[in-house]
C-alpha cells in the first residue's frame, strides 16, 4: 500500500470499517511512514475535537422567542 | 448526538395527546443541538434561529405522523436539516450547489499538502468557547456540501448509512464527502494545533 492508497482509506480506517487483510496492510504501512502516521492521528484529533464539542447555551433571547412561538401556535391549537 | 431521554416513548405520547409539558421537556432536552445544527450548516445565526422555531412547530405540528420508527431526535434533525438547506438554496439561489450533486474526487487534491503534529491533547490548549469558536469557523469555510457531512457523521454521531438517509445521498458519496471534509479541516486546524 502506498500514501496515496491510505488517504483513499483514511474515513473506513478510522471509523472502523476496513477489512483485516487492508486494516493489515495499511497498518504496515504506517509503521514505516512517518507522514501517513501523522495524518492518521491529526485526522483522528480532528474527528475527536468535534465530536467532543457539546453544544453551547443558546444566545440571549432565543429560548424566548421560540418558546413565544410555540406557545402562539399551542394557543392556536386550543382555539 | 445528545443523550436520549428515558422516557421519551412515553413523552411524545403525551405531547400528541396535547401535553404541552411533554412537549416542553422535549423542547429542553434538544433545543440546543438542533441550533447548533442550523447554525453550522446556514452558517448564519439569523438563519439557525428560524430554523430551531421551524423545526420544533412542525414536530408539534406533524406529531401525529411520527411513527416511532427512528428515535424522536433522528426525527427533528431531519426535519432540522431540510429547514436549514432551504434556508441555504434561498441565500444563496444564485450559486447553489445541489448537495446531490456528484462531486468529482480529484485524488491529487485528496492528498494531505501539510504534514505537521499536534500536541497530545489539543483540546487544551484552548478554553472550551474559544475552541467552539475555532471548530465552528474552520466549518463555516467548508463547501455546504462538505460541512454538512461533518455536521451528521462527526458533531451528532449520526452512523454513515444514517447520514447517507437524512441527506438522500448514496452511501459511498457521503464517504467521498466525508474524506475530504475530514482532510480540508485537519489540515485548517494545523495552525491552531500544531507542535511548537
Amino acid at each position: 500500500m502506498n500514501c496515496q492508497e491510505v488517504v483513499r482509506w483514511l474515513t473506513d480506517y478510522l471509523d472502523g470499517e476496513l477489512d483485516a487483510t487492508l486494516l493489515e496492510t495499511l497498518e504496515a504501512h504506517l509503521r514505516d511512514c512517518d507522514d501517513c502516521r501523522i495524518v492518521v492521528d491529526t485526522t483522528r484529533k480532528t474527528i475527536e475535537l468535534y465530536c467532543r464539542c457539546e453544544p453551547l447555551p443558546l444566545p440571549p433571547g432565543v429560548r424566548e422567542r421560540l418558546d413565544a412561538a410555540l406557545a402562539r401556535r399551542l394557543s392556536q391549537r386550543g382555539a | 448526538m445528545p443523550t436520549h431521554l428515558e422516557n421519551e416513548t412515553e413523552l411524545v405520547a403525551e405531547a400528541r395527546a396535547g401535553s404541552a409539558e411533554a412537549f416542553t421537556t422535549l423542547v429542553n432536552q434538544y433545543d440546543r443541538n438542533i441550533y447548533r445544527l442550523a447554525l453550522n450548516i446556514t452558517g448564519n445565526p439569523e438563519d439557525a434561529e428560524d430554523v430551531l422555531q421551524e423545526t420544533f412547530l412542525k414536530a408539534y405540528t406533524n406529531l401525529g405522523r411520527f411513527e416511532g420508527h427512528s428515535r424522536f431526535y433522528t426525527w427533528l434533525v431531519r426535519i432540522g436539516v431540510n429547514e436549514s438547506l432551504m434556508k441555504l438554496r434561498r441565500r444563496h439561489a444564485d450559486r447553489w450547489v445541489s448537495l446531490d450533486a456528484p462531486v468529482e474526487t480529484d485524488e491529487q487534491e485528496t492528498l494531505p499538502r501539510e504534514v505537521e503534529d499536534w500536541g497530545e491533547n489539543p483540546e487544551q490548549q484552548y478554553a472550551r468557547r474559544e475552541l467552539a469558536d475555532i471548530l465552528a469557523e474552520e466549518l463555516r469555510k467548508l463547501d455546504p456540501a462538505f460541512r454538512t457531512v461533518i455536521v451528521l457523521r462527526d458533531m451528532e454521531n449520526f452512523s454513515t448509512e444514517e447520514t447517507a438517509a437524512l441527506l438522500n445521498l448514496s452511501v459511498p458519496a457521503v464517504k467521498s464527502r466525508l474524506l475530504r471534509a475530514r482532510l480540508k479541516i485537519r489540515e485548517r486546524l494545523n495552525k491552531y494545533f500544531k507542535r511548537g
